[in-house]
């Protein structure tokens, strides 16, 4: 079981602040749900893992190891990512577009082995559950990567009500350490181990559902009158007020 | 999904082929051709004899041949037959490069003003500018127009130090028109019988090929080819896009602009030996991918077989459709290429969603 240490992490892109001071811990086998406005820095938080951005400063580490001693590709040996609205390459088939994941346990010259074989079979049979809905290729690719680390950004999106559900029990069955985006507060509470809230570049709020998502985090930062309680059944859910929206800014 | 399933089954049947015997069935084919076009012309040379000659060679065992046969098929057919097999073999593959490289389907060799550069160099040349270039042939200021037009695109096609796609494409529009504008002033000081040499230079053609030439064009070839022959899986990885490319362990600024180098390299030297021959470039690569599905592991060496056995083809019919006057190869390209490929275009239901 892999975890993956934040620390101070700091993010310029194009010049501008995107993130600062992060601090973030995920321990192995926890489903971590990482949620905040739209332009929070959620999916910049992610591309320092998969090692899309180079941070301005602080360290990514995922088992002790710091990602920035890691070439790209011994990064994605490492973790496995599913990313927003990601383009199927046009025209591969599943089987191709699940046998993309093998990818980083090449080299330029390998062929196809048994040990590839078997990861693309397990991964296309974790994507069989759900194979019109849910979250085509992209998942099994990942999975076939065979990752200590998975990250997502909004899979869930253009997902129907069930292959939401289907979906993230699925990644919770997996038992990897995960950090996943989500854009719906709803199902993060019902869903996450644990919540880190991103506002404006900087950890809000970090720890258990109940303990992030608090009506002054709902209200600051998200900017609706909304409160997250545990029901009777065990679920967390979000309820929010009959006039939900807060004042702008205040 | 739906969609992505729908383009599985839409693929024509021979996708499901197996690459072995596709690649055998294709090497064979390009082997026959260029016998074949060794046989045919002016006087005609059995099949047995042509191979007997070829096969004398490759062993070195040349004593007993027959001079005239030897003179014919060695000395004057095989140097343009191989460099036909050259200049399609490396413009396929180099087409297939270009496409995945810069995401864009409308991209061939020559849409990173690659041609532009080279005409200008060459026709410069041929109206008599050699001096102002130093006194070089048609082929080295070919060549060495080549590079600049394509050095220029990619220092004006980066971003922040990172080369764009979409960028890299204006840019090599561009910076051809540009240059296209001073070729066209050159060629209106241009006498008949110059013009005529820029037309079928413009248009490419084989006719001039020599056992000199041959030696640096075949090495650029093969070693290029066969090192981007082993870029298939990273290629497919691109396709997912630039970002999820990254996570999936591929250093994308490096591979980008180090397969646009050699593909401009090879492009560049096939231009500077046999003149801008259009439309193969383009056409074969996703003649390949209609067929055989779009995975570059196969789309790659498929596209070498078969775009070098076309243009072999095509230069045999550009010497024999009006003996004794030769054609370009471009006119003949396009001529027979387009139709088929608007064919298959027309067949194929699964173009529209991907590339």
């Amino acid at each position: 079981m892999t975890r993956l240490d934040i620390a101070g992490l700091a993010v310029d892109l194009a010049g501008v602040p995107v993130l600062r001071d992060v601090d973030l811990t995920v321990e192995p086998g926890c489903l971590l749900g990482l949620v905040g406005p739209n332009g929070s820095g959620k999916s910049t938080l992610l591309r320092t893992i998969y090692k899309s951005v180079r941070p301005l400063a602080g360290t990514v580490l995922i088992d002790g190891d710091d990602v920035r001693g890691l070439s790209t590709r011994a990064a994605a040996q490492r973790t496995g990512a599913v990313l927003q609205d990601a383009a199927g390459p046009g025209g591969l088939t599943v089987a191709e577009t699940v046998a993309l994941g093998r990818n980083p346990h090449h080299g330029l010259l390998t062929r196809e082995s048994m040990s590839d074989r078997d990861a693309i079979d397990d991964a296309r049979r974790t994507h069989r559950h759900d194979t019109v809905r849910g979250p085509s290729g992209h998942l099994a690719r990942a999975l076939a990567q065979r990752p200590r680390l998975l990250v997502t950004d909004e899979v869930t999106n253009h997902l129907d009500i069930r292959a939401r559900f289907e979906m993230l029990e699925l990644v919770r069955g997996l038992g990897v350490t995960t950090v996943a985006v989500l854009h719906e507060l709803d199902l993060a509470a019902r869903c996450c181990d644990r919540i880190v809230v991103l506002d404006a570049g900087r950890v809000a709020a970090a720890g258990p559902v109940l303990d992030a998502l608090t009506p002054e985090v709902l209200h600051d930062v998200f900017g609706v009158h909304a409160s997250a309680d545990r029901h009777d059944d065990g679920v967390i859910r979000i309820r929010y007020d009959a006039k939900p929206l807060a004042a702008r800014g205040d | 999904m739906t969609s992505t399933r729908a383009r599985a089954i839409g693929h024509a049947p021979l996708h499901r082929i197996a690459l072995g015997p596709a690649l055998v069935i294709a090497a064979a084919g390009l082997v026959l051709v260029m016998l074949v076009s060794a046989c045919v012309g002016a006087v005609t040379v059995p099949l047995a004899d042509t191979w007997h000659v070829v096969l004398a060679h490759v062993t070195g065992n040349t004593a007993g041949l027959d001079p005239a046969t030897d003179q014919i098929v060695w000395q004057y057919r095989m140097p343009r037959v191989l460099l036909a097999a050259c200049c399609g073999i490396g413009l396929s593959v180099a087409g297939v490069v270009l496409q995945a490289v810069v995401n864009n389907p409308l991209a061939d060799p020559y849409v990173l003003g690659l041609s532009s550069g080279a005409s200008l160099g060459a026709v410069a040349v041929i109206v008599g500018l050699g001096g102002v270039v130093g006194g070089v042939g048609t082929s080295t200021a070919a060549f060495l127009g080549a590079m600049l037009a394509i050095g220029a695109v990619l220092l004006l096609g980066q971003q922040r130090g990172r080369l764009v796609p979409t960028r890299v494409v204006l840019a090599g529009v561009a910076v051809g028109y540009l240059l296209l504008a001073a070729t066209n002033y050159l060629q209106l000081r241009a006498n008949p019988n110059q013009l005529r040499e820029v037309m079928f230079w413009t248009l490419g053609s084989v006719a001039g090929a020599t056992w000199d030439q041959l030696g640096l064009v075949m090495a650029v070839v093969l070693g290029s080819t066969a090192g981007l022959l082993m870029f298939g899986r990273r290629l497919n990885v691109l396709g997912a896009g630039d970002e999820q490319a990254t996570a999936l362990g591929v250093d994308v600024r490096a591979l980008r602009l180090g397969l646009l180098a050699v593909a401009s390299l090879l492009t560049g030297v096939l231009i500077a030996n046999a003149g801008g021959i259009g439309f193969v470039g383009l056409m074969i690569p996703h003649l390949m991918r209609l067929t055989f599905g779009v995975d570059h592991r196969r789309v790659l060496p498929m596209a070498a077989l078969i775009g070098g056995a076309y243009l072999v083809a095509v230069d045999l019919l550009s010497r024999t459709a009006d003996a004794p006057n030769e054609l370009p190869l471009g006119i003949f390209t396009a001529a027979f290429g387009a139709p088929f490929f608007l064919w298959l275009l027309r067949r194929n239901q699964s173009i529209g969603g991907g590339t």
